[in-house]
């Protein structure tokens, strides 16, 4: 098993005739993945990379019924593109795209869980589970499948430890991005459960950064919650306060966000904390033995 | 954008907020005239975006025109935590019988938008949720709708106001929430809110923060504000300039990463080894030639940077790519300082090649890249201090 996305995940790329979602679609389907069709509003009727293009999302659920959309459209229209995934009744909905302004993802949001539909984004790399599926822009040669379970807030230190955890023997069950905005439709909690009940996955490496108190929720609901070993990683220890860290999550206002108060958190509910990234594979050896 | 409190102020007015009568003095003559003008006891306050303003003296107050013109001319002169102050506003000191919190806010963990209203304010938001918790009340707006009028005068009264009291803060708490929306901020406050002695209310300060990534439909604000509006120090505007994601830190170890999360491990990675970095650098997804050039040109003209380390995890980016803009930049720029890279993930074998050939040493993993790039720093800073010392004793 994985969560989320498996093998009969059918992919629909939303801004598939784009730079991006062209280039990405490929990488999808070279991977494995079941793209099954793209939208880009005024493209109906053509194909990139043999994949069908409709103008609609509607249309393109009643010819290829996709479960799980991709979005790569530019801020601007992000919102729009959510609310008309949502709306055709797709489920699953990955927003790739960077910069989409938060009242614009508190609209999506709104409009998903009046609709059940669940958002992964935004700013995010997406979600792959290693030799089933990829919905997302990572590299899928550093995944191999295995058992552990990862959950992120960022995209290439996510390779980084991902990398690790293969070239340490260990795979993947499901790694999914979370995503490195501000405010972000599914949050480590969400995806700790999931994990949970997921009969692939042993233990579970959480790698969270500076900014917002997601990691302090998740370290809180870990204790009372969450059976399976969890090992963490907080990116950001030496960063100043009140700078904005690259990601537009990532900042310390005044006294929250800061790494002390994740990091403690995480210690008082029994989590690990690496120091280093290569740190985290002794420690998820070390947790999966006992 | 983080506007400054004069510009925050005018748009309160707009919406219809009293705010002190006053205006922003550029030089110490015209911050007297207003004073004369005002004909009242005044505040004169810095206009930089630091917190904790006052604690930093960043506001004072004189009785007399004749006062005004030495206090702002001090000010003008300063820097405060190394914002140089530019601009001064002086108003009206308010007759103050009470000071309220108001403010509307994003909770991030619950993904809502909040009023956040207290009976005690002049203190920060911090200090209230610290000594006074019971007496912060917090309300969720339906963003569909923002803030009802209703909802404005139900706070009010939770704040303990009514009467003619109560309908006046209910309405500038829904005006909060209007600005909120139009404008697409993050934060709104009144802090504090001032009820004065001949029962006026007035916005003593005021905070607004507008989201940057919805200013592409704000135009209008940018173009007004936006110069000013910014906690940018010189160096990091200049990068923002060339689209570099740019934070100044105060170390002598560059550092040039591809991701946010990346980079800031690598920071982690350095701190760890006993090194100090310089900067944040994130050269973003899927970056080029180009755009490694410039931030290797950037990061090495800065005097304080020793030793470059580059720590680049190539996902949609190109190893071969990023090795080409870092052995140009070399060439290009004659670039004599230590530069540690750390190149990995797509195109690797092509990126190393050209590494190679060019005799740039690189590592295949960002530990021992970190390692060495602090090593590195602090057999130069040893160097340097045996330097120094050798001048001493000439």
């Amino acid at each position: 098993m994985s969560v989320l996305i498996d093998e009969n995940t059918r992919i629909l790329v939303q801004g598939v005739t784009g730079h991006h979602g062209s280039f990405h679609a490929k990488s999808m389907l070279e991977y494995g993945a079941k793209v099954v069709a793209g939208t880009t509003p005024g493209k109906g009727g053509t194909t990139v990379h043999g994949i069908p293009v409709y103008n609609t999302v509607e249309e393109a659920m009643r010819e290829q019924n996709p479960n799980t959309s991709i979005i790569f459209v530019p801020a601007p229209f992000a919102k729009d593109a959510a609310l008309e995934a949502i709306n055709a009744g797709i489920k699953l909905i990955v927003i790739i795209t960077e910069h989409v302004p938060i009242l614009d993802t508190l609209e999506i949001i709104n409009y998903a869980s009046e609709k059940k539909a669940t958002i992964i984004g935004p700013n995010t790399p997406g979600i792959i589970s290693p030799g089933k599926s990829k919905v997302g822009i990572m590299p899928g040669n550093i995944f191999k499948p295995g058992k552990i379970g990862m959950v992120s807030r960022s995209g290439t230190l996510t390779y980084e430890i991902a990398s690790i955890i293969t070239n340490g023997g260990l795979g993947q069950s499901t790694c999914v991005g979370i995503g490195g905005d501000a405010v972000i439709g599914t949050s480590f909690t969400e995806i700790l459960s999931l994990f949970e009940k997921d009969s692939q996955t042993e233990g579970v490496v959480l790698v969270g950064e500076i900014g917002g108190d997601e990691e302090e929720r998740a370290a809180k609901f870990i204790r009372g919650k969450i059976s399976k070993p969890v090992i963490a990683f907080v990116a950001g220890r030496c960063a100043p306060s009140g700078k904005r860290m690259g990601h537009a999550g990532a900042i310390i206002s005044g006294a929250a966000g800061t790494p002390e108060s994740k990091i403690k958190a995480f210690e008082r509910a029994g989590v690990p904390v690496a120091k280093i990234p290569v740190e985290i594979l002794q420690l998820v050896k070390a947790k999966l033995k006992r | 954008m983080k506007l400054q409190e004069f510009q925050a102020k005018s748009i309160l007015l707009k919406y219809g907020i009293q705010i002190p009568k006053g205006r922003v003095a550029i030089s110490p003559e015209e911050a007297r005239k207003i004073a004369e003008e005002l004909k009242k006891p005044v505040a004169m306050k810095a206009q930089v975006l630091v917190g904790g303003r006052g604690k930093v003296g960043g506001i004072k107050f004189a009785e007399f025109p004749k006062d005004v013109k030495k206090v702002v001319s001090s000010l003008l002169g300063a820097s405060l935590d190394g914002f140089p102050v530019r601009k001064v506003l002086v108003e009206e000191k308010l007759d103050i019988l009470k000071e309220l919190f108001v403010s509307v806010t994003l909770d991030r963990g619950a993904r809502k938008v909040l009023v956040l209203a207290s009976r005690t304010g002049g203190v920060d938001v911090e200090t209230i949720v610290e000594r006074f918790p019971e007496k912060l009340i917090k309300y969720p707006i339906d963003i569909r709708t923002g803030l009802r009028e209703f909802e404005g005068r139900v706070i009010a009264k939770k704040l303990g106001f009514s009467g003619e009291q109560c309908i006046a803060i209910g309405n500038i708490i829904k005006k909060l929430s209007d600005i909120y929306f139009d404008l697409d901020a993050e934060l709104v406050e009144i802090n504090p809110l001032v009820l004065s002695k001949s029962n006026e209310l007035c916005a003593a300060d005021a905070k607004i923060i507008i989201d940057d990534n919805a200013l592409f439909r704000h135009q209008d604000l940018v173009k007004e504000f936006g110069p000013e509006a910014s906690e940018l120090s010189d160096e990091e505007r200049l990068a923002k300039e060339q689209d570099l994601i740019y934070v100044e830190l105060d170390g002598n170890i560059g550092v040039i990463g591809n991701g946010a999360g990346l980079v800031m491990a690598t920071l982690d990675l350095v701190s760890q080894f006993g090194g100090k970095p310089a900067n944040f650098l994130d050269l973003g997804g899927g970056t080029s030639t180009e755009v490694v050039i410039r931030a290797l040109k950037f990061i090495h003209s800065k005097p304080n940077v020793k030793v470059i380390l580059i720590n680049v995890f190539a996902g949609i980016t190109r190893c071969d790519e990023v090795a080409r803009g870092i052995v140009t930049a070399i060439k290009e720029y004659n670039i004599q300082k230590p530069i540690t890279v750390r190149l990995t993930g797509t195109n690797e074998a092509e990126g190393k090649k050209i590494l190679e050939e060019n005799k740039t040493p690189f590592f295949d993993s960002m530990f021992e890249a970190a390692k060495k790039a602090v090593s590195v720093a602090k057999e130069l800073n040893e160097l340097k201090k045996g330097h120094d010392k050798k001048i001493f004793a000439l």
